[in-house]
C-alpha cells in the first residue's frame, strides 16, 4: 500500500495535473489508502492514475458503491485500483447526493467496469454518464427503488410466531 | 507446468505434440476461425438460453444472436437467484454476517467467510494467533480442492463426459467429511470467525487429512489420465476461446482464467495473508490461454493445493485458536463458571455484539475464481453500514463475451464451463 | 393433487358386499355385479400404478444455489445415489420429468420462470421443496426473496436444512415416494385417523 506520504504525492500529482477542486480529501486509516475525489473529474483522476501517472495504477480491482445515510453528500463511489508491478492499492472515492447522482463512467479506461458500474446504478441509483448499457442488472428490469440505499426497507414476510399468527394475513386471505 | 522429456512420451503423441512445451509450433492445429463478416444472405437469430437448462452452472441466462451455429453476440443477464445478501448483512451484527456472506459464492465458502473476517479484523486492528492461521490456510485449500473438484467435474459433464463428474464428487465427499469433523456441517460450517476459528481440530483430524493427502494425488493422475489426452476433449478445448491477456486485465479478470494467459498473478503469493508466505507452492500458468490451458491450471492447482495442506500439517502451531480479546471473541466456556469478565463478556458478544470502530477497508483474498474481495464500511456501532463482497464470477462473467463471440454453440458450452461462474457469487 | 386413499379393508368380500349395499336400487343385479367387479380392478390397478409411479420419480434438473450442491451429490454421487430409488435420470427438459425438487433461493425474478416450468411439466408431477430457502425464506427475509415456493406452487415434501444433507433429501424422497403410494405416513395425525383433533388457528 502507498503509505500516508506516498498518499499525499499522490495527491499533489493529481492536484497538479488536474487542478487544486479535482481532490477533496485524503484518508489514510489501518494502511489503507483512500483519494477523495469529486464526482465530475473521476473519470480524469482514475485514467490519469491508470495511465499517465509515474506509479501507475493500473488495474481496476473493484468498483462499489455504499449509501452513507445520514451524512450528506450521501452516495458514495469507489473505485479499488491496483498496481500488479508494485502490488499497492488506492481507493478512489466520490461522494454524491441523491438529488444529483450523476458520475462520469470509467468503461473506455477500464472494460470490467461495466458490470459494476451497472450494479452501482441498480442499487444506489448513481448514473453513470457515458456507459453504454445503463440498466438494471440483479434486480428486475421494472423494479422501482434502489434497493441497497438505507432509507430503502429490508422487506420480507413477518415471522409467525404463536402471539402474533391471527393478525398476520396468510396470502390465500 | 508439467516437465516431462518429449521422448517419454509415445511416438503416437508425440507427433501429434500434445505436450504444452511444443504448443503452437504446428500450424495446423489451429482453430478454424469463423469468418468474421456476416454474409448478406443469412439471417441472425436471437435465442434464449434460459435461466433454467442443463448446463450445470446455476441460473444464467444468456441471450445468443446467432448466425447458423455460430454465436455472433451474447449478452449474460443474471440477477435470477439474487438474494439481498449485502443487505442482509447491514441488519445483523458482525457475527452473524459471517453466515449471510458464506452463502454467497456456494462451492468456495471458506473464502467468503474468510474475505469478510479479514476486513473487519483489519477494521479492529485484531492479531489472529498463528495456530488459527494454519488453521484457516488448511481449510480454505481443502475447500480450493473440492471446488476445482467440482468446477472440474461439472465442465467434463457439460462436454458430455460423464464419468468425470462421479470420479471428482467421490473425492469431494471425502473432502466433506473433513469440514463435517472440523466445522460440523459439509457446507457453510460457519468454522472462521472474527479472530481466529471457532474450535480447534478434532483429535483424528490430522491422521484424516494426511490419509486424504496420500491418497489424493494418485486420484489426480487418474484424472488427468481420462482427459488430458481425449481426443475429443482436446478437439473441444484446445485454440477454443482464447483471450488476450490485455484484455482480460482490462476486464478486470483474475484467477485461473488470467494464469492460463501465462500471467503468474497469485495474491498468495503477490500479497500474502494468513502466513501463505511461510509456505512453499507453486503457481501454475497456461501458455495459450485456451480453455485446455485452464482445465489444467486448475489440475495444478489442485496439486498445489494439498503440498500447502502437507505444510500446514507439518508446521501447525501450538496456541490459541483465536484472539484472546474478550471484547472480540467468545471466551472459553469454562472461564464462564469462575470468572465475571468473562460472563459479562460473553453476555455483551452474544446479545450485542462487538462494536467496530468507524471507518472502511477493503481486503481481496484469492479465491478458487480471482480476487474475491470484501469492502466493509464500519460506523462504530455492532452491525456493519455497508457490506460489499467483490466477486470474482461477476467480473469473470464480462469475458464471457470475448470468448464466445464467433464460435460454435458447442464451444460456448465449453466457454461457460470453463469460465466457472457460480451464480451465487454473482447476484448475491 | 389428490390423493388416493385407499382404506377400505383388504376383504374383498366385504368390500363388495359393502358396495352392493351403497348402491342397493341404482343399478340392476347383473350390472352392480358388473360395477363392483370393475371398481375393484380399479383400485388394484390404481394401487399398481402407484407403485410404478413412485419408484421410478425423475427429477427434473433444476438447481439454483447451494442447495443445488447437495442436490447433484444426492442425484449423482457416488456415495448417496438416488437412481436406486428409482430417480435414475435428471432429465433435462420439464416434459420429460416427474418431480422439481426446488433446492435453493428463490428470488422475485426466478419465481415466475419456476412457475412457467412447472406448468410445463405433465401430470402427474410433485414439488420437493429442498432446503430452508425454498420452503420459507430461510434466513434471508428481504426484498429479494419469494418467502417459501409454496406461495407458487403446490409443494408436497419440504427438506429443511442449510443445506440438507444428501441422505435428508434421499428421506424426503422416500417420504415422496410413500404419498405417491397412497400410503401416507405422514404425521400422526392421518396414522391414528385423529380427525376432530386439530387445532383451530
Amino acid at each position: 500500500m502507498p503509505d500516508g506520504t506516498g498518499l499525499e504525492l499522490i495527491a499533489q500529482r493529481v492536484r497538479a495535473r488536474l487542478g487544486e477542486s479535482s481532490v477533496t480529501g485524503t484518508a489514510y486509516y489501518r494502511e489503507q489508502a483512500t483519494l477523495e475525489v469529486e464526482p465530475r473529474s473521476v473519470r480524469d483522476v482514475v485514467t490519469f492514475l491508470a495511465r499517465e501517472d509515474d506509479e501507475p495504477f493500473e488495474f481496476l480491482a473493484s468498483l462499489h458503491g455504499c449509501d452513507y445515510y445520514p451524512a450528506e453528500p450521501r452516495l458514495g463511489v469507489h473505485y479499488q485500483l491496483m498496481s500488479r508491478a508494485r502490488v499497492e492499492r488506492l481507493n478512489v472515492k466520490t461522494r454524491v447526493s441523491v438529488e444529483a447522482p450523476t458520475v462520469p463512467s470509467v468503461v473506455e479506461t477500464f472494460p470490467g467496469a461495466n458490470f459494476q458500474e451497472r450494479e452501482v446504478y441498480d442499487f444506489f441509483g448513481v448514473i453513470f454518464d457515458g456507459h453504454p448499457d445503463l440498466r438494471r442488472i440483479l434486480m428486475p428490469e421494472d423494479y422501482e427503488g434502489f434497493p441497497q440505499r438505507r432509507d430503502f426497507p429490508m422487506g420480507g414476510e413477518d415471522v409467525l410466531f404463536t402471539f402474533n399468527e391471527h393478525k398476520v394475513p396468510r396470502w390465500y386471505e | 507446468m508439467s516437465s516431462r522429456n518429449p521422448l517419454d512420451v509415445p511416438y503416437r503423441e508425440r507427433e501429434r505434440s500434445i505436450t504444452l512445451e511444443r504448443m503452437g509450433a504446428d500450424g495446423d492445429e489451429q482453430a478454424p476461425q469463423y469468418g468474421t463478416e456476416v454474409e448478406p444472405d443469412t439471417e441472425l437469430f436471437t435465442i434464449n438460453m434460459g435461466p433454467h437448462h442443463p448446463a450445470t452452472h446455476g441460473v444464467l441466462r444468456l441471450l445468443l444472436t446467432i448466425e447458423g451455429e455460430v454465436v455472433r453476440d451474447l449478452t449474460p443477464l443474471v440477477g435470477y437467484v439474487h438474494t439481498g445478501i449485502e443487505k442482509s448483512c447491514e441488519d445483523q451484527q458482525y457475527w452473524k454476517a459471517i453466515t449471510f456472506v458464506e452463502r454467497m459464492d456456494y462451492l468456495s465458502y471458506y473464502f467468503n467467510a474468510m474475505a469478510y473476517c479479514m476486513v473487519v479484523e483489519t477494521l479492529l486492528d485484531e492479531e489472529v494467533p498463528p495456530r488459527a492461521q494454519y488453521l484457516r490456510v488448511i481449510h480454505l485449500e481443502l475447500n480450493r480442492i473440492a471446488s476445482h473438484l467440482f468446477s472440474v467435474g461439472t465442465s467434463a459433464l457439460d462436454l458430455g463426459a460423464m464419468s468425470m463428474i462421479f470420479y471428482t464428487l467421490r473425492d469431494r465427499e471425502l473432502i466433506l467429511d473433513l469440514f463435517e469433523m472440523s466445522g460440523g456441517q459439509r457446507m457453510h460450517p460457519r468454522y472462521f470467525q472474527v479472530g481466529g476459528v471457532v474450535e480447534d481440530i478434532p483429535p483424528g483430524f490430522e491422521a484424516k487429512v494426511r490419509g486424504f493427502i496420500r491418497a489424493m494425488p494418485a486420484r489426480i493422475d487418474q484424472y488427468e489420465a481420462i482427459l488430458d489426452k481425449n481426443e475429443i476433449f482436446l478437439q473441444r478445448m484446445r485454440h477454443v476461446g482464447v483471450v488476450s491477456r490485455e484484455q482480460l486485465l482490462g476486464l478486470g479478470v483474475t484467477g485461473p482464467l488470467l494464469r492460463a494467459t501465462g500471467d503468474p498473478w497469485d495474491l498468495r503469493k503477490a500479497a500474502p495473508y494468513s502466513s501463505y508466505e511461510h509456505f512453499d507452492f507453486k503457481i501454475p500458468v497456461g501458455t495459450v490461454g485456451d480453455h485446455y490451458d485452464r482445465y489444467r491450471v486448475r489440475m495444478a492447482e489442485m496439486r498445489e493445493s494439498l503440498r500447502i495442506v502437507e505444510q500446514a500439517l507439518d508446521g501447525l502451531p501450538e496456541g490459541p485458536y483465536i484472539t484472546s480479546n474478550r471484547k472480540v471473541a467468545l471466551p472459553p466456556r469454562d472461564e464462564l463458571a469462575t470468572s465475571m469478565e468473562a460472563l459479562i463478556h460473553h453476555f455483551k458478544l452474544v446479545t450485542e455484539g462487538f462494536r467496530v470502530p468507524p471507518g472502511e477497508a477493503y481486503v481481496a483474498i484469492e479465491s478458487p475464481r480471482g480476487e474475491l474481495g470484501c469492502f466493509v464500511v464500519a460506523d462504530g456501532s455492532a452491525k456493519p453500514a455497508r457490506v460489499h463482497m467483490r466477486d470474482p464470477s461477476f467480473v469473470n462473467l464480462q469475458s464471457l463475451k470475448p470468448m464466445g463471440e464467433n464460435t460454435l454453440i458447442a464451444d460456448l458450452i465449453a466457454s461457460i464451463a470453463m469460465l466457472d461462474p457460480i451464480l451465487g457469487g454473482i447476484d448475491r | 393433487m389428490t390423493r388416493q386413499k385407499v382404506a377400505a379393508p383388504d376383504d374383498l368380500r366385504i368390500r363388495q358386499l359393502r358396495a352392493q349395499q351403497m348402491l342397493r336400487g341404482d343399478l340392476p343385479e347383473e350390472d352392480l355385479e358388473q360395477y363392483v367387479l370393475e371398481r375393484v380392478l380399479t383400485t388394484t390397478f390404481e394401487k399398481a400404478q402407484n407403485w410404478a409411479r413412485a419408484n421410478a420419480p425423475w427429477p427434473l434438473g433444476f438447481g439454483l444455489a447451494c442447495c443445488a450442491i447437495e442436490m447433484i451429490t444426492a442425484l449423482a454421487g457416488p456415495r448417496n445415489d438416488l437412481a436406486r430409488f428409482g430417480a435414475e435420470v435428471t432429465r433435462a427438459s420439464p416434459r420429460q420429468a416427474d418431480m422439481i425438487i426446488i433446492s435453493g433461493r428463490v428470488s422475485i425474478k426466478m419465481a415466475p420462470v419456476i412457475r412457467r416450468i412447472y406448468d410445463q411439466m405433465l401430470e402427474p408431477k410433485w414439488v420437493i421443496s429442498m432446503g430452508a430457502c425454498a420452503s420459507s425464506a430461510g434466513m434471508f427475509n428481504n426484498y429479494a426473496l419469494v418467502a417459501g415456493v409454496d406461495k407458487f406452487l403446490p409443494v408436497d415434501v419440504y427438506v429443511p436444512g442449510c443445506p440438507p444433507r444428501p441422505e435428508a433429501l434421499t428421506y424426503g424422497v422416500n417420504k415422496l415416494q410413500a404419498k405417491i403410494k397412497g400410503e401416507p405416513d405422514l404425521s400422526w395425525r392421518e396414522r391414528y385417523h385423529a380427525e376432530g383433533t386439530e387445532e383451530v388457528a
